[in-house]
């Protein structure tokens, strides 16, 4: 496995090179060179904002397609509680996965189940006393690959529990060797992903050492199948087994309100993220226990491969989710939910591993960062000036890249021309 | 060949929505140097509550900030009112602040002893009517 797996990558036919995702990159992981946007991959979280915002639809989610599913025997689809908001007019979560059946899946496993089982164990530790007085949530692979590279200091607040879809994952393997008789590896579990951060984390996997999911799907890519399967006439099965809670993990605020207990922040947009982390960063957020932070604007619902508008897929979910007992799933599993492996600081932002050198960058930018024109506009190929400077001491740009020092540099030159040819003649 | 940074901050009094944003930007510039994520979390609060005090006590001021790989060394300096009583001002749970900063979730009187907590070294001196200089210095575990 590479070191850096992303899901996140360019189409370079329809890369115009602009500025619209160089500006927006939380984690300015994106230079346009040669007239085409390139991902350094470092720095990448996979939040897909550029996947949102690129007008040209050039930024792409790398996931699997439905023809792995004829890799095995027993197939099953495990939706992401955002699928549930995708479809007009649909309240009913089961006529949802009565359709996945219907374009090649044997069963479904709801991640939402594996959401509440999260809350339960969260509530456990939450209530043990062992964490740190303000609980970051795990949920968010993009926060979580944020959180190691720009928050070090945060990392012993994040909850040390799997993410829903690995408890899920475990539950249905389960499952389907009980109901089928078969062996592990002849079952394929599918998840339905809204965005290409959780993609990525079953590919690397961040808080477990393998995942236990076989391929990821967006829903995107099945959207419009179901919709012709929705309201198909065979007899629906039920499917559906999860609870007010856990469906309502889709939204933002979700997973904070399951808890029940606690003054907690809820936050959405991962610039607003970055925002509260300073202010956890800062000690200026003690009244405050549990904090849900969420890289997509509205939570799950606004993951770059969904369909629907979040804000109108919010307002489904939530009518959907009403209907619900609140847990209707209590299953107690025996399965480790804890983290196999702890997170650690991926300081991908050094200028130079001496600090010596280091410092003496940091001076040679402060210096060049100076001398640039301050306007951010990104025509260099940088997201600001800021960084023009620092990918020069880096050797990834020049001075002259920035449209108004070469402006600048031309004239110099041409006036030196006008008087060497005015030399001449005389 | 350099062998220190300096960065220079002008601390806006009037605008309280910008406060904290001097603190933030040294935090990221430790964090591109590689300096250990503890040693970054004491200069972030150390700063930010300085600068807080200057906005909402002094009407702004100017931070000075030098940075080499032994210490991170910090200087707040604003011409405000001054403090009458430094020991006074220094004890946990003190403030002057007004009811309305109160109001906002600031003034619990823990700025100074917070920066002092912090810092490996602090210096303030003061003069009513002049202004307040504070000292600090946080050093690098090597």
């Amino acid at each position: 496995m590479e070191k850096y797996y992303h899901s996140v990558t360019l189409d370079v036919d329809k890369c115009k090179g602009c500025t619209n995702c160089l500006k927006q990159c939380p984690t300015q992981a994106i230079r346009v060179r040669d007239g085409k946007a390139k991902i350094i991959k470092e720095r990448c979280i996979d939040c897909g904002v550029c996947i949102s915002v690129c007008p040209y639809h050039a930024k792409k989610a790398i996931t699997d397609s439905l023809s792995e599913l004829d890799k095995f025997e027993y197939k099953v689809a495990l939706p992401a509680p955002a699928l549930y908001g995708q479809f007009p007019k649909v309240n009913d979560i089961n006529k949802i996965l009565n359709a996945l059946l219907g374009i090649g899946f044997d069963d479904c496993f709801e991640v939402a189940k594996g959401a509440e089982v999260v809350t339960n164990r969260t509530k456990e530790l939450i209530k043990s006393g062992e964490l740190m007085d303000i609980t970051i949530s795990s949920a968010c692979p993009a926060v979580l690959r944020l959180i190691s590279v720009r928050f070090p200091n945060l990392l012993n607040n994040v909850l040390p529990i799997k993410p829903p879809i690995e408890v899920a994952a475990y539950m249905a393997r389960q499952e389907a060797v009980k109901k089928t008789g078969l062996s592990e590896d002849k079952i394929g579990l599918f998840f339905i992903t809204p965005c290409p951060a959780k993609a990525t984390s079953i590919k690397n996997p961040l808080s477990v050492a393998k995942s236990g999911i076989d391929g990821v799907i967006s829903i995107k890519d099945v959207y419009l199948k179901l919709a012709h399967k929705i309201n198909s006439d065979s007899p629906p099965k039920n499917l559906q087994s999860a609870g007010f809670y856990g469906v309502s993990w889709a939204n933002v605020g979700g997973e904070a309100e399951a808890l029940e207990e606690g003054k907690y922040i809820a936050v959405d947009g991962i610039h607003n993220v970055i925002n509260i982390l300073e202010a956890v960063e800062n000690e200026k957020l003690d009244d405050i226990s549990f904090i849900e932070a969420l890289a997509c604007p509205g939570g799950c619902v606004g993951g770059p491969l969904t369909v629907e508008n979040n804000y109108v897929a919010k307002s489904r979910i939530k009518e959907t989710a009403k209907k619900l007992p609140k847990t209707k799933f209590s299953e107690d599993v025996d399965y480790n939910v804890l983290w196999e492996k702890p997170m650690e600081y991926n300081p991908i932002m050094n200028l130079d591993e001496d600090i010596f050198t280091a410092i003496q960058k940091a001076s040679e930018i402060d210096k060049i960062y100076k001398g640039l024109p301050g306007l951010d506009c990104g025509s260099c190929g940088s997201p600001s000036c800021k960084c023009l400077a620092e990918d020069i001491v880096r050797n990834m740009a020049s001075e002259t890249d920035c449209i108004f020092k070469l402006r600048e540099k031309v004239k110099t030159l041409s006036n030196e021309m006008n008087t060497l040819s005015k030399n001449l003649k005389g | 060949m350099d062998k220190s940074i300096v960065l220079k901050y002008d601390v806006d009094g009037n605008d309280f929505s910008l406060a904290g944003e001097a603190s933030s930007s040294v935090k990221k510039v430790l964090l591109s140097l590689g300096f250990d994520p503890e040693i970054i979390r004491k200069v972030s609060i150390a700063l930010y509550e300085g600068e807080m005090n200057m906005v909402i006590h002094a009407n702004g001021g100017v931070i000075t900030v030098e940075i080499s790989p032994e210490e991170i060394h910090m200087l707040l300096e604003d011409t405000g009112p001054g403090i009458e009583d430094i020991e006074l001002a220094m004890q946990e749970g003190y403030s002057t602040a007004s009811d309305k900063v109160r109001e906002l979730g600031f003034g619990a009187g823990m700025g100074l002893s917070n920066m002092k907590k912090y810092s490996d070294v602090f210096i303030i001196t003061s003069e009513v009517n002049k202004g307040t200089r504070v000292e600090m210095v946080v050093k690098n575990k090597q």
